[in-house]
Parts: structure tokens; sequence; C-alpha cells
């Protein structure tokens, strides 16, 4: 893999996200309409200044084949727009907006990310993102894969079951102060482990909710940036990597492919001071923090992070937008926001985000 | 531009067929991944990163399959990016890739697009299941109506393009349909399916995938200079509008004519009708060969289907189109528009076979997608400095 450092200087400059809700009857163009205007409208921009957009979303979430096509109208690609689409979380969108933003010939792009799951069901839906032929006809679904990441955890006495309510506790405490919270509250961890399993060895407590909800970045290049904010937050890294898809065939006690977007990106070129993490189980972060070579030293997702708010396919991106807030406005110099997706982290991205010095 | 060139070295495509059922569908982007390989003379090893389109996950129903096609593809301990922008997105699936290579991102990239409609039920899947779906042909008949209304065409244009089409893919060993008795008398006695469009006009179902290999400017020079010509990526573009509303002219859209001023201008191409030397152009049914000519500013307002009437888009005409076969004999949805912009390369390298374009430099390649409203193009040559 190359990842050379030096690139094309590019900023987040503006961001936006709908309230976080356990149910919506907004449609996603509606969510997503309402976050492209706060987003442009936070980088000081309106739609005609974007050059790019680049949305992230998934036909099953929505339930409906083509379904990105109608959140073309939130864009506003009139006169028509350079536009594209990944059928992944916002955070993958906004890679390819950094990409296209690489080449030098344009200078702003909005990437966004929305997902409805109040919808569906999700134990119907996930195992379908499974292998086809070996896995999906177990019906297994990802609080199944990932109950048993969990196991493999404890069983190698990386964590306790203790450790993981306190991050429960921890994170939902932390969320009492983040507006776009879903869950938040004050939580006693002897309680939390009374509770019954909901697939063991994981409890209410170590899930993420469920939630409809949207965001969007507008992003800028050198000079534009600088012109449109005094506070530029930069994107010095930005890589991802996969892994194979079985988890049977991976060391679940860790995740190579987050440690190689780490690599990748340079997080470990300088400290890292707060790290905003997609972790949509309570285990996944102490594994994480660990794969990505995060210390206690590090605050890790101060927001409350995906089990305060999980909107599926925005999620990611979220994570990207709270680090970039932890810069704008309290004074952190320098971030690490991540995403993933697929069964027990199979695909880790690392965006690593700094302000002006 | 800071962007660096990008090269073209490895082109694979799968047996196009109905159903694919000698294959999983890790198989089938497996056969094309491996033959673009075997073309590029790389390894899985050389590659760095991979980049999968495909259309709705809902026609094989499996859900983000770039998870579980990361192992047949290679991709295990590399970036795997996964794109989706309806028809077009196996030309934005190109497109994507060479950006990595441009931006100097990753060196060796395979792009791969496939669909393997026999898993499914598309029609079904296009309505969501709820049984509400027009169909493709339904939801185009309109537009090509009124393309017919607005120019004078004559009735037989949209079965000369499928003659000419189908009479090309017997030159193509990939292609899937192979219609060796057709005649412009058959495809008019073929049942009407979509008001204009007769069943003999209308694309195919199939199962199929495509791969390219891009790489950068060494690996380019060294592939040249080794004998394996390479195809340069001279410029790319892509462009969206909304499905509807008041004033959007389906037909000749806007976004079909910024996409192709925004490539044509960033390939240096001042005269694209003269300097173009063929193009592959996505028309799932026949009516599309004259309607992109204009709207991508190929042929004047009204002039585009008296190219098709003179036999200009013929292979052996003055600017041949679809020389492939195109989407009218193949049509693995999600793979539709990368095979597009794959043939546009193979002409430029001269490696086509018997449905190549004599001394073919500069070629042109399209996809659209949904109601006619997203875009990618692309042009590809045979050097750096073809365009003069």
């Amino acid at each position: 893999m190359t990842q050379p450092a030096a690139r094309q200087p590019v900023a987040i400059v503006g961001w936006a996200r709908t309230p976080m809700l356990r149910r919506t009857d907004k449609t996603e163009a509606h969510l997503l309409f309402d976050v492209v205007t706060g987003a442009t409208e936070d980088a000081g921009i309106t739609r005609a200044d974007v050059d790019f957009s680049c949305a992230g979303s998934c036909d099953y979430v929505a339930g409906q084949a083509f379904s990105f096509v109608q959140n073309i109208d939130a864009v506003g690609a009139w006169p028509p727009k350079r536009d594209s689409h990944v059928e992944m979380d916002g955070a993958w969108a906004l890679y390819e907006a950094w990409v296209r933003l690489q080449l030098g010939d344009i200078d702003v792009a909005i990437a966004m990310g929305s997902g409805r799951s109040s919808t569906a069901d999700p134990a119907t839906i996930y195992p379908m993102e499974m292998d086809p032929y070996y896995l999906a006809p177990l019906g297994a679904d990802a609080l199944t894969f990932a109950a048993l990441q969990a196991r493999v955890l404890l069983d190698a006495g990386l964590v306790t079951e203790r450790q993981l309510a306190e991050v429960a506790a921890r994170t939902r405490g932390d969320a009492r102060t983040n507006p776009y919270a879903q869950v938040s509250g004050e939580y006693d961890v002897d309680a939390l482990l009374e509770e019954e399993y909901v697939r063991a060895p994981l409890r209410r407590h170590d899930l993420a909710p469920i939630t409809d909800g949207a965001a969007a970045v507008v992003i800028a290049r050198g000079d534009r940036a600088r012109e449109l904010t005094d506070h530029p937050v930069w994107i010095t890294g930005f890589a991802h990597s996969a892994e194979a898809h079985q988890p049977g065939v991976r060391d679940l006690r860790t995740s190579a492919s987050a440690r190689r977007a780490a690599k990748a990106a340079g997080a470990d070129t300088a400290p890292i001071e707060v790290a905003e993490l997609q972790t949509a189980f309570t285990h996944e972060e102490p594994l994480l923090a660990a794969a990505l070579g995060l210390g206690p030293e590090v605050a890790l997702n101060p927001s409350g992070g995906p089990l305060a708010a999980n909107p599926v396919m925005a999620t990611g991106l979220i994570r990207v937008i709270e680090a970039a807030q932890q810069i704008r406005d309290h004074g952190t110099q320098r971030a690490l926001a991540h995403a993933t997706s697929g069964p027990c982290l199979q695909q880790n991205l690392v965006a690593v985000l700094e302000g002006d010095r | 531009m800071s962007a660096g060139p990008c090269a073209i070295v490895g082109i694979g495509q799968t047996d196009h067929k109905t159903r694919r059922w000698d294959v999983s569908l890790g198989g089938l982007v497996r056969e094309a991944a491996t033959r673009a390989l075997e073309d590029a003379q790389l390894t899985w090893a050389d590659i760095d990163a991979v980049v999968l389109g495909k259309a709705p996950d809902l026609f094989e129903g499996v859900m983000k399959p770039e998870l579980y096609l990361t192992d047949a593809l290679g991709a295990a301990g590399k970036p795997m990016f996964r794109v989706h922008t309806a028809g077009s997105v196996g030309g934005t699936t190109g497109i994507v890739a060479s950006h990595l290579v441009e931006a100097g991102i990753h060196r060796n990239v395979l792009a791969v697009a496939y669909q393997k409609q026999s898993e499914g039920n598309a029609q079904f899947a296009l309505g969501s299941g709820k049984g509400a779906s027009l169909g493709a042909g339904g939801a185009f008949a309109p537009y090509m109506r009124s393309y017919i209304q607005q120019t004078g065409a004559p009735a037989d244009i949209g079965p000369m393009v499928a003659v000419k089409d189908r009479l090309n893919a017997l030159k193509n060993p990939y292609a899937h349909l192979r219609l060796a008795d057709i005649s412009i008398e058959k495809v008019k006695a073929s049942p009407m399916m979509w008001e204009p469009v007769r069943y003999l006009e209308s694309c195919p179902s199939s199962d199929g995938a495509c791969a390219v290999v891009f790489t950068d400017e060494e690996g380019g020079r060294a592939a040249a200079s080794d004998g394996r010509p390479p195809a340069w990526v001279l410029a790319s573009a892509v462009r969206s509008e909304p499905a509807s509303f008041p004033g959007r002219d389906p037909v000749w859209s806007q976004g079909a004519a910024d996409c192709a001023a925004d490539v044509y201008r960033a390939a240096g191409l001042t005269r694209p009708r003269e300097q173009i030397d063929c193009a592959e152009l996505y028309v799932p049914f026949s009516w599309y060969e004259p309607m992109w000519l204009e709207a991508h500013d190929l042929a004047d307002r009204g002039e585009g289907w008296k190219m098709v009437e003179r036999g200009d888009t013929a292979l052996d005409g003055a600017f041949p189109v679809n020389m492939s076969g195109g989407v009218l004999s193949s049509n693995p949805i999600g793979a539709s528009g990368l095979l597009r912009f794959a043939e546009a390369a193979l002409q430029v390298r001269g490696m086509a076979g018997e449905h190549q374009v004599d001394g073919a430099k500069v070629a042109l390649a399209q996809a659209y997608g949904a109601s006619a409203q997203y875009f990618s193009m692309w042009v590809v040559a045979g050097s750096l400095d073809a365009v003069g």
C-alpha cells in the first residue's frame, strides 16, 4: 500500500447533522436536504458553490433499489453536478470526495451519509451482507457476530464484562452534553451488570440504539478552505483497509485492517488527543483503541459515540464531524476519526484531522 | 491539475450469458479479474487497491457484496471501495479507480464491475418487491417517443441500430447474444415491448463481469516498452441531475451535454466529432444510439439518426459506435458501463480483435443511469499526445 504524506491540503470547513431519532417520518432525501443546507450554511457557501458531491447510503437499509437516486434532490444538482454515490458509510463518501479534490481542478466538495434503520428489522437485513453461500444461510446477524467477537476478547482475558459496562456508562454519561445524542444518562455499572443478556455476552447496554439520521460535511482545498473559514480542520491523513470476510479465518482479538489504515493515514506520527471510533458495541472500543495504538491519554468518543446515536450509513461520517468539532470548537490540535463496515469490523477507515497551527 | 497520467494495462471480461450457473458471484468477478491481471502481467500482490461497482444489491440479494467479495478479489489487506451510481456505475467505477492513480494515492488499482442477473429478478427488485416497476424499457420509452416525434426520425432507425450492434456482437467472443440471422425485417417482426421498442431492439439480462487494471505513468510506459500497448485515460467526467422537474429535457439533457463538454475540454478535444475515432455508448434500447450522439454533441440535433441511416456508426463507418455489440448484446447491468470503458480502451490498444476499428487512436466511452440522469464518460488514447 502506498500512501505518501504530501498531498493537496484539504480541510473540513462545515458540517451538519439531523436530530438523531429512534424514528422519523422524514424521507432520506428530506433528511439530506436539511443537512446539505446546514453544512453549506456552516461553510458560508451555497449549493451552487459545491463542485462535487458524494453520498453514502444503502438500498437494503432503505428497503428500495436505487434509493439514492431520490436523494440527489437534496444536493440541488441543477445545473447538473459532478456527483457520485457509494453503497458504504458516508465516511467513504468523504474519502471519495477527498480523492476527487486531490486532482486539483476543483475546490469544494460535499460528502453525505444517510440511513433510516427504523423502517426495517436489522435481524432480517444483516444476515444478507454475509457470504451468500456459506454464512448468510446461518441467519446470523451483526449482533451475533459481534457477540462472537466479544466472547473471543473475554476468553482471551483482554476485557471483562465489567469493563464493557464501564464503557457503556462512560460514553452515555459523556453523551449528556451532546445535543445529538439519542441515548444518554447516568448509569450504575453494577446495575447494568444485573441485566439479562441480549445475546451473550452482550447486554442491552453493550449495543448501539436504532437511529434515523443523516450528516453532511463540506471540504475545501488549500486557499479556498482558508478563504471560507478561520478555523479549517485539515485532513492530514486518510486511508482505509479491508480484511478477509469470513470471521473464522481472522484473529478476532484485534483488527489488522484498522491498524493498517491508521498506519497508512500516518496516525502514529504525532500524538492523538481525541478519537471518535465507530463502536456500535462496547467491546469494540478497547479492541480498536489497542489496534489503533491509542493509549489511556486519548479521549475516546467524548460525544458518546455510536452507543449514543447510530444512524447506520452516517455513523462513520459523524465520527469525522465529532472529531472535527473537537478541533474547531474545543481546542484539540490533532484527532482521529474511525469508521467501519462488515461483520466483526471487516473494513476500517481512519482519518487524521488537525487544526491550523 | 496536479494529477498524473493514468494508464490501462489490463482488461478482462467474462463470457456473458443469461445464466452463469457454473460460477458463484466470487467466481464470476474472479474470472474477469484474473483475465485482466494476465493481460497486465501482474499478480494479485501487485494490486494496491480494489474498486468494486455494481447496480442494486437487491438484484442478487446480497447486501454490500464488497464485504464477501473482498476475498475473491484479493482485497484482504487492501482498501476495498464500493461504488453505486445506477446504470452509470460501471463507468464511475473505472473513473474512481483512475482517480486513485492520478492522485498518486495508489500505483496499481483494480476496478471490477459485475451483475449476476440470473440470481434474482431485476423487474421485481426495481419495484422494491412492491410489484410497481415499469422496468427500464417502460421508463425510457417516452423519451424515445419524444425523440422520434421531435426529430421526425423514420421508424427503421431503431431496427437498424439493433441489426448493426448484433452483427458487431458476432465478432466479439465474449458477447452474450449471438443472432447470426438478424435482419431489419426480423427485428420489425419481433413483439412490441414498449412502443417504439421491440423485443429485438432491447438489451438482454446477462450474468457477467468486467475488470480493468490501472497503473501510473511509469507502469504504462513500462508496458509500452515491453510491447504491451497501454491505453491512456486522457480525461473523465461525471454529471448527475434530478430525475424530474418542470422544464427538464430528458432527451437532450443538460447533464449529458455538460458531461460531454467537460470530458472533451479536459481531453483537449476541440473538434470531438473529427478527433474521436470510435465510441462505446450505453445503448440498452436501440433508439438511444442516435439520442446519445446528439445529446453528447457528436451530431447536431436531429442529425444523429441520419448518421445511423448513412451507416456512419457501423464498424467500417465514419464514426463507429458500439463495435463490441454494446449493451444490446450483453447487459450485466453493473458491468455494462465498465465494459463500454474497457472496449474503448481495447480499441486504442489495437486489441479489439475482429471488432477492431483500423487505426483507432482516440476512443470515447459513456454510461448512463437511472432516469437518464447519471452520466459517466471518458476519453482514452493510445498515447498521451494522441490529440494534436
